[in-house]
Order: structure tokens, then C-alpha cells, then sequence
């Protein structure tokens, strides 16, 4: 065997940890660590597991209301919908092991995050992504967009859980470091959720799924660091996706929970063994003793360091009720797999390890996770704010052709149909997705009653970076506007926030206003945060990302008169602009086209404004005046009406009239800002519809009507929609092929 | 009428056949573990899609090794009615129930997309509820979907009208940019000699209820409720 290198302030910094945080160590322990325990120690106190540097401002998010049944701090949010049913879900990051290996990272973020709502005793029934790329022409970019694309696919397809919606970008801020959030939803049970809570001392421990192996030892470190010129060499760090197992140890764990043979699971994720078991123990405030001589390993010789920190992937830990150990086995073997006795459950709180004999750690529970460091880093405005709010929109010329300028953004990467890529993901097994990808939002029903979910995932590392306050808010009105324009009642969210160095100023200043806009929204739209994950050291030689939070937002409906659509369906019908939001160029597509920057000052919105366009929404649906809705969004009115006729393959088009004054055309055409909606109506339901509109005191402007293959703003702008489709369709492969 | 059908490790479209046969042609429904070898009297044996045993090896290259494939294969040869959808069809030609093989997709690529098929053959106890030429639309799912067989065996099944439905355009012609996944022949479908073992990738329970984009597939479930009564 080799031998142990020698624990020193030197290993415990190559290891992750401060200076600061190894001398806290000998305090704790009142001795120096052992070289297992000082693994330990780095894995529990990364950034990654130990959230010590966003605890304290986290504390912030509203996480409580009368659906909320388990908010974060578990291994998923758990939200009530009725009848005796609730959804289990949650977002999480795999940036850094995607960018490393884009295809196992991928796979295996979308492994993790479906382990972590399926151990709450929840069947997955949808995922999503976000996904930032950067240009698609920089080097090795485009072996990304097509391994992260495939790996998803892989994973999710063969577990059988559909991938029902998501968004993704193209911008020269993630360059060096791509963005990968994967989502999933569970329903369960109510009254049947499961916790990652090691209770009853004399419960044994025990360990299911694949054998431990030298994958992804220190995944959790590699994560809380920044990239350098050596992140080839962090491969090993990225573990290795099995699917199959994965839909095996799924069905397994449902079995058991849903008889009653367990009483605590979680997944072994980030910092593997490590973190599940004194997770699991902090939660309960209990202890636990492991024989590591028990875990099933993939290879000889690995040491009680390894097996502690292997992030090798599809394994789970199991507190089994005293008495039920037999029948657990026997329903592993069902599916081929082992449950092999670990360890037991001991009312002292404190986690002993023996290997081979010897005692290899034995560590406090509480010192470890609950009392983990928490850092209240300085923040500082950074100084590029000035600098790109200082931009003036009177200073951009017009431009000469608003055809050619409109023709030229429906093919802009972040605008252009996102089919090639969500036509790899399975989105329909399951037989629950009545709208699918390439609209607003995913609607699902959830068989043998009359609910639907809305689901849809929300970011702009744009609108974040000129503000992350406004900009945070802007991303939850956009969310909360898609959910109504399908008809569901935003419920709550779950966010992955993705940053830049924490040990830097501008960066701790740049979440700490993300996490301020996103809770002044979760308050307003009454939208609880249930779940998350924060991820920083998004940084390569230096340079962060732009400061991306992205949402995930799960709407509800309850019976559904009409299935709404986000694209025009048919000729002749009258098209309206309802609502109004200060209109601006600011971090738009349009600008970024122009210009080539990010630049702008973003006007503020009016969140009780969208709380009330939502409700408008909702009860247009519910009173089925509408035939279909979009909210405005990149690349503004023009885009949004083009992107209704998308639907039809550009088969339906416009004839519209916008409203106007003084404004400057390209500011009403090309505005972002949330809070305006194109509906479509028939003639019939016209006056309902109006009434039903100013009863809420909202502004309505009809714009004109539906036609056939032509789209044709003021008479002037003529755009031959069916043309256009096939650019808008194609724009993606075409670019990734060449 | 009772449908059976066939859970390996792996498969992952059981739960949906099982719906669309209970509670959408609302038949009664069993599920058959893939090592057993009681089918349980059932009438009809789905084996669905999914990825049996991963497809690690090959596309439904392991399943028909297990207990229940034999069984399957004895309940086919007495002429029970079987049918294999999407890895379901793989796992019929690997079993050699079906002649062929299914290899990737021309875009080396997983494709989840609506398709139209024309009915090539009404005459099967699968197809009678459609008409003869008829166009559909159902989704397929897959990365390995590419219908192959030697030109002699493909000219067997076009003259014995064993190719039952083909992908085509919306307008029914069949063309190379209706074919999703380089099949010869269009093939999206295929029957065997005696008519009672049909294999197919399209999936006809994803498209049984309107509020899921169409109920053609529907017509696959409710085409045999005639055959066995």
C-alpha cells in the first residue's frame, strides 16, 4: 500500500483549505487531523458543499408559505399541489466538470440532480437545462454544445425522464467557462416524503448501487477553484455517467420507500461518502460508525482516503428501519444490485471510520457541517457598472433597414430555434407533455387528476451583468409571465446562481444584489425559494463569467378549458399587445448586434405591475377568451411576433400596426423589458376579452391581424415568414456544422 | 382482452403502454418481469421501449437472452399477437421474431420528433382500424432506428406486404427528407410471415390522447380489441 503523505498546512492548501481554516481544525479536533480526516475536512468545508461563503446571504430568500412542505436544506424542495400530492424538485450546477469533459459532466449533472429528488421518494416525470456557451465559432466550442447536448441526452433519455424544456445561450462571457444547470421535477406522495436524516441510533447504514472507484475524487475541490492553463489535467477530477444503473437504483429506492423500509436516503454526491453520511447525521443529530472495509469498490488497493471522497457516480446511502434489512436486500437483488451493510446509526454525534483494522478517522458531526466557516466576504461596486450604464441610447443611428435588421436577429444564436438541440432530448416519454419544447414554457398533466405544471427555466447573464438587482428581477417577471402565458400559476422556484470568485469584491457584490432581486420578486409574485445551488469560481486565468442566476419556476393549473399555445393558430385573428413597460435598448439583442457590448442602463419594473399581468393571464385562459399568448422578450416585439408564427413553420403570419408617438422605432421594436404579452383573439370573444383586459387597468393596443405567410409591420416592413422559418429552423446546425 | 407487457431492466416506456391499454382502450393490463416465464394468459405481449439492459451491448442485444424472451418467442410461434416498439423492435429482430437489424440513426444522433407514416397494410390485426394508404402522425424516439435487411429479405417484405407502415411526408409521398433515420425503404414498420409479431419505432402509445398532439396511435391499441373477443 502507499504510503500516507504526511499531513501539513502545505498538503491541506493543495487540498482547498485556508490557512485559517486548517488551524480551526486542530481547535476542533484539539490534535492534528489525520490524513483521512484532513480529506474530510477539505471536502465538507469546499466551497461546494459547504455554501460558506453564500450561507449568509442566502438567508435572505423568502423559502416559507402555505405550499411549501420542505424548503432548502434538503435534498430537493417539496411543494404542495393538492389532493394529497406533492412536487419534488430542484436545480444544480455541473459547470466546471462540463467544460473539463463536457459530455460525463453533463450526463452526470442531470444523474445528480434526479438522484437528489427521487431519494425524496418522488418519481422524476420532467427535466430541464440552462446552458451557456460561449461564440460559437471560439475554439473547442462547438465539442462542447455537442458533447453537454449529447450527455444530457444520453443520461435523461435512457432513464427514461423527459427533458420537457430549457434555454440556451451564446455569448463571449462563457468562453472559458461554460454553464451547465440541469433541473428535475418528482411528484410524490404528500405524506410519504423521505429525508437524508440519519435517525434511530442501532438503525444500520447501508450502501446501494455502483461499486466506489477512483473517479472524481475531489470533484467537490476542483469546483470551488479556478480554472487555469492546466484544466486539461483535471479530467480524472470528472466522474463517469451510468445511466442504466442509474434507472435500476431509481426503481429500487421507489420500491423500498414507497413500503416503508427506510427511514433516511441520500444521494452520495459532491464529496461522496463523505458528505451523505455526515449530511445525513448533522441533519438528525446523530453519529454514525462506517466500516469502510464493507463498501463495495471497483478496484484493489484504494485507500480509506479514496473510499471517503470517490464521487464515482449512481450510489446511494440508506438508513434502513430496524427489522426491514432482509426485505431491502431482497428488493436490490430484484434489480441486480447489492445493499451491503455499512455501518450504524449511534446516538453520540460523532462519525467514526475503521479500514482495515484501524481507526482511520473519528470526527464531530456539528464542527464539520452545521458549524462549517461562514465568511461574510466585502463586496464593492465594480467599476465597468459606471462605465456601461454611462451608454446613451440617442447616440445609436437608426437603422437604415428594419426588414434586413429584423431578418438578421431571428438568426442570432441566442434567437434562433433551439430544435437540433432539444430534438435529441426525449421529451415525451412518460406520455404527460401537452406543450413541448420551443415554447414559453413546458406544460405537463399529471395523470388521474385535472392538475398541470408549468415548467420553465430562466436566466440572462446580460440583463445580471448591467444590473444584477434589476436584472434578477427582470429573469423572475420573465419566468413567472411564461408560466400564465400557458395558464399555470407560478408555485415557487429553485435557483442555481452562478458566479465569478467570491474572494473577490465585485463578484460577493454582484450576488449578494442577484440575491436582493431575486427575493424582492419571490416576495411579490409569491414565489417561494424551495431549493438551489450556488456556484462560484466560474473564472478562467482571472476573468469571471457574467454573473448568471438561473430560475427554475413551477407553475400550477387546475383543469384547463382550452391547451394554450404560444403561437398563432389560425388566420384572420386579431393580434394585441397588452401591457406596458418602459421601453429600452438596454443589454438587448438588438444592442449586442449593433454594437457589439453589453451595454445599458435597465430601466426598474414594476413587480406588483407583473404580479397583476399574470393574473390577467391566468384568467384569460381560464375563461378561454384567447387563442394564444407570448410574452415580449429577446429581441422584442418583432421577434416575438415572428417567433407566433414559428409555430406554423411561418405558414401564419402578421399584419399589424404598432403604436408608436415619438418613440423611436427600434426601442419599439427591439425592447426587452418584461411586462408586454402578444395575445391572439378571435373576433367573437373580442369585447370579453377587452373588458376582461381593462378591468385589470392594463394597457391594450390592438395591432392588427393574423394573415398568411407574410409578416408586415406599418405597411412598410414586409417579411416573408415561411423564408424566414427555414433560416430560423436550420440556423443552429448549420452553424455547429461548419 | 388482456394486454402483457414485458419490463426488463431497463425499459422505460412499460408505464406508458400500460396506461394507454388501461386506461385509455381501457383493457386490463399486467406487467411481465423479464425473469419470469408465466405470460399470465394475456392476449396481447407488448414489449416497449426503453433501453433493455442499457443496450450496452447492442440495441436490445441482451433481453433476448432472458427467461421471459423465451416464452415470447414459444407464445408467437402458436401465433399469439406481439408486438415490439421502438427498443421493443429492436429486441424482436435480436430474438429473430423479426428479420432485419436496426442500426444508428444516419445523423449518428437520438431524434424525438412527430413523423408521418403512410399504412402500407391495413390487412393486419394491428392495422385494421386504419385505412389502406392512410397518413398518421406519431412521434419516434431514438438513436438507433435505421432499418436495415440484405436487398433479397427487403424485397420479400415489400412483395408480401410486410412492411406496414412507412415513413412519409405529410402529403403521403415517400421521400429521402421524410426518412428520419436513413431506413431502407422508408421502413418505420415491419410484420412477420404469419402476420401476428409486428415491430415498429414509432411509438403508437405516445400519440393515444388528443391533448398529447393526436390519437393515431390509438389505433394500433383499439385494432386488436377486435382480433381477441
Amino acid at each position: 500500500m502507499k504510503k500516507k503523505p504526511e499531513v501539513s498546512v502545505e498538503l491541506a492548501k493543495k487540498l482547498g483549505l485556508k490557512e485559517d481554516e486548517y488551524e480551526r481544525i486542530f481547535k476542533i479536533l484539539g490534535r492534528k487531523p489525520g490524513y483521512t480526516e484532513l480529506g474530510i475536512f477539505a471536502g465538507l468545508w469546499s466551497e461546494h458543499c459547504s455554501y460558506k461563503s453564500s450561507k449568509k446571504f442566502l438567508k435572505r430568500f423568502p423559502t416559507k408559505g402555505p405550499q411549501v412542505i420542505q424548503g432548502p436544506g434538503e435534498n430537493a424542495g417539496v411543494v404542495d399541489i393538492g389532493d394529497g400530492l406533492a412536487v419534488v424538485f430542484k436545480m444544480e450546477s455541473h459547470n466546471h466538470p462540463s467544460y473539463i469533459e463536457p459530455y460525463q459532466g453533463a450526463a452526470t449533472g442531470v444523474g445528480g440532480i434526479l438522484r437528489d429528488v427521487f431519494t425524496m421518494g418522488a418519481r422524476p416525470i420532467a427535466n430541464m437545462d440552462s446552458l451557456h456557451f460561449g461564440e460559437i465559432g471560439f475554439p473547442r466550442m462547438k465539442y462542447l454544445v455537442e458533447g453537454v447536448v449529447e450527455g444530457i441526452g444520453d443520461y435523461g433519455n435512457c432513464v427514461g425522464v423527459p427533458t420537457v424544456a430549457g434555454e440556451t445561450y451564446f455569448e463571449k462571457g462563457y468562453n472559458y467557462n461554460i454553464l451547465v444547470n440541469a433541473f428535475t421535477l418528482g411528484i410524490a406522495n404528500k405524506d410519504k416524503i423521505f429525508y437524508g436524516r440519519a435517525v434511530g441510533p442501532g438503525n444500520k447504514v447501508f450502501y446501494v448501487g455502483s461499486r466506489t472507484g477512483r473517479d472524481g475524487i475531489h470533484g467537490a475541490t476542483m469546483a470551488s477553484e479556478e480554472f487555469s492553463e492546466d484544466t486539461e489535467e483535471k479530467k480524472p477530477t470528472v466522474q463517469v455517467g451510468d445511466p442504466f444503473m442509474e434507472k435500476l437504483l431509481l426503481e429500487a429506492c421507489l420500491k423500498v420507500m414507497d413500503k416503508n423500509l427506510i427511514v433516511g436516503i441520500q444521494d452520495m454526491g459532491a464529496a461522496g461518502l463523505t458528505s451523505s453520511s455526515f449530511e445525513m447525521a448533522g441533519r438528525a443529530g446523530t453519529g454514525m460508525i462506517l466500516n469502510l472495509d464493507k463498501v463495495p469498490t471497483r478496484e484493489e488497493g484504494m485507500t480509506s482516503y479514496e473510499i471517503m471522497l470517490s464521487e464515482s457516480q449512481e450510489r446511494m446511502l440508506l438508513v434502513v428501519k430496524k427489522g426491514h434489512e432482509e426485505e431491502v436486500k431482497k428488493i436490490f437483488q430484484k434489480w441486480d444490485l447489492q445493499a451491503v451493510e455499512i455501518g450504524e446509526i449511534i446516538e453520540e454525534p460523532v462519525m467514526v471510520g475503521y479500514f482495515h483494522g484501524e481507526k482511520v478517522f473519528e470526527l464531530p458531526v456539528h464542527p464539520l457541517t452545521e458549524e462549517a466557516p461562514v465568511y461574510d466576504r466585502p463586496r464593492k461596486v465594480p467599476d465597468y457598472i459606471k462605465e456601461v450604464h454611462s451608454f446613451d441610447e440617442n447616440s445609436l443611428p437608426l437603422p437604415d433597414d428594419l426588414t434586413e435588421t429584423i431578418e438578421e436577429l431571428l438568426v442570432r444564436p441566442n434567437i434562433a430555434s433551439k430544435r437540433w438541440i432539444y430534438r435529441q432530448y426525449d421529451h415525451m416519454v412518460q406520455i404527460n407533455t401537452v406543450i413541448r419544447p420551443g415554447g414559453d414554457a413546458a406544460l405537463l398533466r399529471i395523470k388521474g387528476t385535472n392538475k398541470f405544471l408549468g415548467l420553465v427555466v430562466e436566466s440572462n447573464g446580460r440583463y445580471t451583468y448591467l444590473d444584477p438587482l434589476e436584472g434578477s428581477k427582470w429573469i423572475m417577471a420573465e419566468a413567472a409571465i411564461n408560466l400564465a402565458t400557458i395558464g399555470t400559476r407560478p408555485l415557487a422556484i429553485t435557483d442555481c446562481l452562478n458566479f465569478g470568485n467570491p474572494e473577490k469584491p465585485e463578484i460577493m457584490w454582484q450576488f449578494e444584489q442577484s440575491v436582493e432581486g431575486l427575493s424582492l420578486a419571490c416576495e411579490i409574485l409569491k414565489t417561494p425559494v424551495v431549493s438551489g445551488n450556488v456556484s462560484f469560481y466560474n473564472e478562467t486565468n482571472g476573468k469571471p463569467i457574467l454573473p448568471t442566476p438561473a430560475v427554475g419556476m413551477v407553475g400550477l393549473a387546475e383543469g384547463i378549458k382550452k391547451i394554450p399555445s404560444n403561437f398563432f393558430t389560425s388566420g384572420d385573428n386579431l393580434i394585441y399587445l397588452v401591457g406596458d413597460s418602459p421601453l429600452s435598448l438596454a443589454g438587448s439583442e438588438y444592442l449586442k448586434m449593433k454594437k457589439g457590448s453589453i451595454i445599458g442602463k435597465l430601466p426598474s419594473i414594476n413587480l406588483e405591475y407583473i404580479a397583476n399581468l399574470v393574473e390577467l393571464l391566468l384568467s384569460l385562459w381560464w375563461e378561454g377568451n384567447i387563442e394564444s399568448a407570448h410574452d415580449v422578450s429577446e429581441g422584442g416585439v418583432a421577434v416575438a411576433l415572428l417567433e407566433m408564427s414559428m409555430g406554423s413553420r411561418g405558414k401564419i403570419g402578421f399584419n399589424i400596426k404598432l403604436p408608436g408617438g415619438n418613440e423611436r422605432i427600434d426601442r419599439i421594436l427591439f425592447s426587452e423589458t418584461p411586462g408586454r404579452v402578444l395575445i391572439e383573439v378571435k373576433e367573437k370573444n373580442r369585447e370579453n376579452f377587452e373588458k376582461a383586459v381593462r378591468e385589470k387597468n392594463i394597457p391594450i393596443y390592438y395591432l392588427g391581424k393574423t394573415t398568411n405567410e407574410k409578416g408586415i409591420i406599418d405597411a412598410q416592413l414586409i417579411i416573408n415568414t415561411v423564408e424566414l422559418f427555414k433560416k430560423w429552423d436550420n440556423f443552429l446546425e448549420e452553424s455547429l456544422r461548419q | 382482452m388482456k394486454f402483457g407487457i414485458v419490463i426488463f431492466p431497463g425499459s422505460n416506456c412499460e408505464r406508458d403502454c400500460f396506461y394507454v391499454a388501461k386506461n385509455v382502450v381501457e383493457q386490463e393490463a399486467v406487467h411481465l418481469w423479464h425473469k419470469e416465464r408465466d405470460l399470465q394468459n394475456v392476449d396481447v405481449v407488448i414489449v416497449p421501449g426503453g433501453f433493455s439492459y442499457g443496450d450496452y451491448l447492442r440495441a436490445g442485444g441482451i433481453a433476448r437472452f432472458s427467461p421471459i424472451m423465451s416464452e415470447i418467442i414459444n407464445f408467437a410461434e402458436k401465433g399469439g399477437l406481439v408486438i415490439g416498439i421502438c427498443n421493443g423492435f429492436q429486441v424482436l429482430v435480436e430474438s429473430g421474431l423479426l428479420p432485419g437489424a436496426l442500426m444508428v440513426n444516419k445523423n449518428l444522433k437520438f431524434i424525438c420528433e412527430d413523423v408521418y407514416l403512410r399504412v402500407e397494410n391495413n390487412k393486419t390485426p394491428f392495422t385494421r382500424h386504419f385505412k389502406k394508404g392512410e397518413i398518421v402522425k406519431m412521434p419516434i424516439a431514438h438513436k438507433e432506428g435505421n432499418y436495415y435487411a440484405p436487398p433479397d429479405i427487403v424485397k420479400e417484405l415489400e412483395n408480401n406486404g410486410r412492411v406496414v407502415f412507412r415513413y412519409s411526408t405529410e402529403d403521403g409521398e415517400i421521400t429521402e427528407e421524410a426518412n428520419p433515420n436513413g431506413s431502407v425503404n422508408n421502413i418505420a414498420g415491419i410484420i412477420n410471415e404469419k402476420g401476428n409479431v409486428l415491430g415498429m419505432m414509432p411509438h403508437p402509445e405516445r400519440m393515444a390522447e388528443t391533448i398529447l398532439g393526436g390519437d393515431d396511435g390509438r389505433k394500433v391499441f383499439t385494432s386488436l380489441l377486435e382480433m381477441v373477443s
